[in-house]
């Protein structure tokens, strides 16, 4: 698939928070892990048109993963990326068989009780977890040799290669026939199997990938962070990613990145003016983007461009 | 080639299917006929698994499909189409039928190749939208209806079937344009066994070598077009009125 020059130019531009905002590294960082993350529930979430309400469940299990592994066996943190993500695909791939099954309300309802069941397995494990003190002992190796540095240089340099790395793969994914046939399923489950398609194998397929990318998304944070707290699993992280991909526009791949975007720089702002209240800010945004934009910012935007063929 | 036997299917007190036999053999082309609510719908549902029978099994090519899920039966040769269109709205035609023939070829689960990579599936599918005449890169709902109805056969065929069941496949079109569709279902190989429902007795008297008439959920009487005109049964629970009509 052909590269648009606006994708050439956007992936070009996350390189200038290095230049031009050093001192919002940091946050550069948490964006991009923000967006990885949303990137991940669109697979789900705007490919196959599974709603979930529980996604942060494989944030924190990769969470907890690569911070668990820091604190007991390796601090080595590229080794600890991928044994995390793996660690989330595997409850990903396991709770798929489950989850896949259901659709609508019942879907939600499922997922949102299966997060809730995590966090709490988490909050009462606190001599594994640490529980509400969040996890002690996180110590992250250097990354090839480069530190952790109180800037976030290395974090975001970091997570924005990651994110970078994953998006390719979900690019790739929404072009193969796998992809083909999670759109297939969003506009016609019913017909699926008329087509002699095992829907729930490649629901469970993507599934399992998206649970591995949640996965690596939180250990990113565990590592750029060298701290776990319980939020990693918290409902609210999971509403928020949901939120995050609906303001950018689901099921177009750049709309969890441009939502990771908006949402995290209008929290950094909001919050330093108004700390207390700055979600009425999301709420109204997020009231006037599903009026108006029902397809969300990016896809409100690519209306007002003829279309590609 | 496709067989049920004893097939019985009820919703609650309500009985849609009653001990349906019936017998379609390798290349044959069989109408199943009966008035609105005899359950010829119901039975296609039977026999490609979307409904499950209370008794009774469906054979395919000599192989017991009871227990197999629709798609696996798929899988082994047994595709239908849908009375009103169940096609997927925002795919273009030519992505349809692809993913249609990937399945076939076991291959849709393949997320790390891009889809230029299967040029022979492409391929296929461009060659069957090409032999009904329906523009690949048009995405589904902007087709116009008709197109669409050759759609719904289009994505059977990439399955590659034994067996085609067509479930009223010119319903909703308008008399004089339904002639292309019957033009490509008469086209189809000889070798394809094809049970289709219609309600257009010309069509039915054309293309069907015997005829199954079902009322109530059971089979009232099968044979061959003549002898099906004859019966004084079919005349009086079927054909009777249309016959007086046009007389």
């Amino acid at each position: 698939m052909r590269w648009h020059p606006l994708e050439a130019a956007f992936w070009l531009a996350t390189l200038l928070p290095f230049v031009l905002a050093p001192s919002y590294l940091s946050l550069a960082s948490q964006i991009a892990i923000t967006a990885l993350f949303a990137l991940s529930l669109d697979l789900i979430l705007g490919y196959a048109g599974l709603v979930s309400l529980g996604h942060a469940a494989y944030f924190g299990v990769g969470a907890y993963a690569a911070g668990l592994l820091s604190k007991y066996l390796f601090g080595e943190p590229l080794t600890g990326l991928a044994v995390s993500g793996l660690a989330a695909g595997g409850v990903g791939y396991l709770s798929s068989h489950v989850i896949v099954r259901f659709r609508h309300l019942a879907l939600i309802m499922l997922t949102l009780g299966f997060g809730l069941l995590l966090f709490e397995a988490a909050n009462s494990a606190s001599a594994l977890t640490g529980g509400a003190d969040g996890l002690q002992g996180v110590a992250i190796s250097p990354l090839l040799g480069f530190k952790f540095d109180l800037y976030g240089r290395t974090a975001y340099a970091y997570s924005l290669a990651v994110l970078f790395l994953c998006f390719l793969v979900c690019r790739r994914l929404i072009h193969s026939p796998l992809g083909l046939a999670l759109r297939g399923i969003r506009e016609n489950a019913l017909r699926m199997p008329a087509i002699g398609a095992p829907s729930l194998a490649h629901l469970r397929m993507a599934y399992t990938v998206a649970a591995v990318m949640a996965g690596v998304a939180g250990a990113l944070l565990t590592q750029t962070t060298s701290t776990v707290s319980l939020e990693v699993l918290s409902f609210g992280r999971s509403a928020d990613v949901l939120v995050i991909l609906i303001l950018g526009g689901a099921g177009r791949l750049y709309g969890g990145i441009l939502g990771a975007i908006l949402y995290m720089v209008a929290r950094d702002q909001l919050s330093d003016m108004n700390p207390q209240y700055w979600y009425f800010w999301i709420g109204l945004l997020l009231v006037a983007v599903v009026m108006f934009l029902p397809n969300g910012i990016l896809g409100g935007a690519s209306a007002l461009y003829p279309k590609r063929q | 080639m496709l067989s049920t036997r004893n097939v019985n299917k009820a919703f609650g007190s309500l009985i849609v299917a009653s001990d349906i036999t019936l017998e379609v053999p390798r290349g044959a082309r069989h109408a199943l006929i009966g008035p609105n609510g005899a359950g010829k719908t119901t039975l296609i549902n039977l026999i490609t698994g979307m409904l499950e029978p209370d008794s009774g099994a469906i054979v395919v090519g000599g192989e017991d499909v009871t227990s197999l899920k629709p798609e696996a039966r798929v899988r082994r040769g047994l595709a239908r189409t849908f009375q009103i269109n169940a096609l997927f709205p925002r795919l273009t035609a030519l992505e349809s039928v692809a993913l249609a023939v990937l399945e076939r070829e076991g291959r849709a689960h393949n997320w790390w190749r891009a889809l230029p990579a299967f040029g022979p599936a492409i391929d296929e599918a461009h060659a069957i939208l090409a032999s009904l005449h329906i523009p690949a890169q048009k995405e589904t709902r902007e087709l116009a209806y008709g197109q669409q109805r050759l759609l719904e056969i289009a994505l059977a065929l990439a399955t590659r079937p034994r067996i085609l069941l067509l479930d009223e496949p010119a319903a909703g079109v308008p008399k004089d344009e339904s002639q292309q569709l019957f033009t490509a279902i008469a086209g189809l190989s000889g070798e394809l066994t094809v049970l289709f429902i219609e309600h257009d007795m010309d069509v039915v008297f054309r293309f069907a070598s015997r005829i199954h008439v079902m009322v109530g959920g059971r089979i009232l009487v099968e044979g061959t077009p003549a002898e099906i005109a004859r019966d004084e049964r079919v005349r009086e629970v079927y054909l009777g009125r249309s016959h007086r009509a046009a007389a």
